[in-house]
């Protein structure tokens, strides 16, 4: 027997206090100016994905690092960290949000240097409230899904927090990442709670705990590998000699 | 870690289905009521109907409790459907892409008429 409750037509709510916090949905990333010298490559034109989408496992890390002896609250933490966003992180991987900033909708690109070379691409702002965002990965990154940089209060101290939910993106990226590559996200993540530890005068111990939410490997994804954006960044850094020539003999 | 300030209410509403409402606040304080309630809901159950018509807010971490309920439920060979969105949170399945991975629907009739449809 099947039962449904009455439908009260009244009962949806007009508007979210969530409303501003999240980006429209977009169709396709579109990167109007790139900021600074930042390599605008493999982002224009491209679909975002989520911790659904890739072919690799699922894994869910969460790095942690505890503010103590600093009176802070998790909204100034996560304020200098919008602010100071690109100056957190290690030098082979660099950020470069755009003129608006970590702002709902916008686009950050990155460009980071890795033992099998460069790779170029970026990231969607997907939300972002006082205490937390999150940036959500598109097509041809090596990961396919989002992060979440956040703070809260934890037994009087407050936390700072980096938490990953996603995939590699195809199947390149997967064998990287179970040999080296892994190992070096991690390093990085941990590198960027250290750098906003450091800015309040704190030398601080990351803690990190990770779970794989799913072992399966998903072969219908597999053709992700034409997106593969450190394929394209590789591409495009060893013709650009070429390139160049072509450009001034045009000129 | 903040209080959950959510209720999920499990309700059986057909031969093998089962629907969790869901009121309040879905963040990531949500994730143990959440799972709890899909337990119970997923017991003797192969479609579960998440409804979303008590849902006052939703952050990002919310969402990602999204993912890891449709993961469990992949694992497990059940269905998850979702009904009561508003537009806003509709807004939001499409940003993410998870409409792509749960089927939308208005209302309870037109989502248990899917299944009636599928099962035909």
């Amino acid at each position: 027997m099947m039962t449904i409750p009455p439908e009260n037509a009244s009962s949806k709510p007009t508007s979210s206090r969530d409303a501003g916090n999240w980006a429209k949905p977009v169709d396709r990333l579109k990167v109007s100016a790139a900021p600074g010298s930042a390599l605008n490559l493999n982002v224009d034109g491209r679909q975002t994905v989520n911790p659904l989408k890739g072919f690799g496992q699922l894994w869910q890390k969460t790095y942690q690092v505890r503010l103590s002896n600093v009176t802070v609250s998790p909204a100034d933490v996560v304020a200098i960290w919008k602010e100071r966003f690109s100056e957190f992180q290690p030098p082979e991987n660099r950020f470069y949000p755009s003129v608006a900033g970590v702002k709902p909708g916008e686009v950050v690109l990155i460009n980071a240097m890795t033992p099998g070379g460069p790779v170029s691409t970026g990231v969607l702002v997907m939300y972002s409230d006082e205490e937390s965002f999150t940036l959500m990965t598109p097509q041809g990154h090596p990961e396919s899904g989002w992060v979440t940089f956040s703070a809260f209060e934890s037994d009087d101290c407050t936390v700072a927090q980096i938490q990953s939910l996603a995939r590699a993106n195809d199947p390149i990226y997967e064998i990287a990442f179970r040999l080296l590559g892994s190992k070096l996200q991690e390093n990085i993540w941990r590198h960027v709670l250290t750098a906003l530890a450091q800015h309040y005068g704190i030398s601080a111990t990351v803690d990190l705990s990770k779970t794989c939410l799913d072992p399966r490997l998903q072969w219908s994804e597999f053709m992700n590998v034409r997106h593969n954006a450190q394929m394209y960044t590789l591409l495009y850094t060893l013709t650009l000699p070429f390139r160049k020539l072509v450009g001034s003999r045009t000129n | 870690m903040t209080e959950a300030k959510v209720m999920m209410t499990v309700r059986k509403i057909g031969e093998r289905i089962s629907a969790i409402d869901i009121a309040g606040e879905v963040t990531g304080a949500a994730e143990t009521p959440l799972i709890e309630a899909y337990t119970e809901a997923g017991t003797d159950a192969n479609t579960v109907v998440l409804n979303f018509r008590g849902l006052e807010y939703m952050n990002s971490s919310g969402i990602g409790l999204l993912v890891m309920l449709l993961i469990r439920a992949q694992r497990q060979g059940q269905k998850l459907l979702a009904v009561g969105l508003s537009e806003h949170y509709q807004e939001i399945f499409q940003l993410t892409r998870l409409n792509e991975a749960i089927a939308l629907f208005e209302d309870e009739r037109a989502a248990l008429a899917s299944i009636n449809v599928a099962h035909s």
